[in-house]
């Protein structure tokens, strides 16, 4: 191989490479601004989330995006043996992709919350849910927002 | 640390439950939430005071915690449930980055 590569061949090997490593999914652009990817890995470890049992309920317009109501709910017996241990909401068109950690024990009969949260301009929001046997759920939605909720 | 003197808004939608019960449970406090990304009108950059960590116990065991980041917005509104087991006072407590705490209590009768 030459040492000397094109802009062209440069770009498609990143392509590549990027495909390979399965970071492709959930979200149109792999090339995400924020730090979503490793907040993902932080929380799952690694491991990959499976499509389902989360209800993420968010408006698909918001007008203002200082105050977006959102509420999170898992499907679970929450016993326990068997129970949702942490919810973690992620954004990706936000500064900083955290927005909050949902810390649920068997005592909370419910794997549900509801928050009012800030969107920086349209994009998804992601939820993941982690359970007690190590499993990993995950849901998310895209929003519309009017005005950025970051401030001037 | 420091409680602060801020009066948090909480309600519980019964104070008096059969054991098993979900009691659903909402809380507001104000508090700015301020991001640490705006700027004021000389350029400079406002430093980040948010509740960054939010508990709630009921007689002494916790039922359920949220870590907040600056995209919770201002005024922060909680909503969750948890399940009736015993009597006792159910404490919500907020805790600021500077350390300082915010504490609202209930109670609820489990009959």
């Amino acid at each position: 191989m030459s040492v000397s590569m094109t802009r062209r061949q440069a770009l498609l090997m990143a392509g590549a490479a990027v495909a390979a490593a399965g970071l492709v999914d959930m979200r149109t652009s792999a090339f995400a601004a924020n730090n979503i990817d490793e907040l993902t890995k932080a929380f799952t470890g690694g491991a990959k989330p499976v499509a389902g049992k989360i209800k993420l309920d968010l408006p698909e317009i918001a007008e203002n995006g200082n105050t977006v109501p959102m509420t999170v709910s898992v499907e679970s017996p929450m016993t326990d043996s068997d129970y949702i241990s942490d919810v973690i909401i992620l954004s990706d068109g936000n500064p900083n992709a955290g927005i909050a950690t949902f810390h649920f024990t068997p005592a909370s009969g419910v794997a549900e919350a509801n928050t009012r949260i800030r969107l920086a301009g349209t994009q998804h929001v992601v939820a993941i849910a982690k359970a007690s046997d190590g499993k990993f759920y995950t849901a998310s939605k895209e929003v519309k927002v009017t005005i950025g909720g970051c401030g001037g | 640390m420091a409680t602060s003197p801020v009066k948090p808004r909480i309600k519980l939608d019964k104070k008096e439950a059969k054991k098993g019960d979900i009691i659903d449970v909402k809380a507001l406090v104000s508090h700015v939430m301020e991001t640490g990304l705006r700027k004021n009108a000389d350029g400079q950059v406002i430093p980040r005071k948010i509740l960054n960590k939010f508990t709630c116990t009921v007689n002494g065991k916790e039922v359920f915690s949220a870590d907040f980041e600056p995209a919770v917005s201002a005024n922060p509104y909680i909503q969750f449930k948890f399940r009736a087991t015993e009597s006792g006072p159910v404490v919500l407590t907020w805790i600021d980055d500077d350390g300082s705490k915010i504490v609202g209590e209930d109670s609820i009768t489990v009959s």
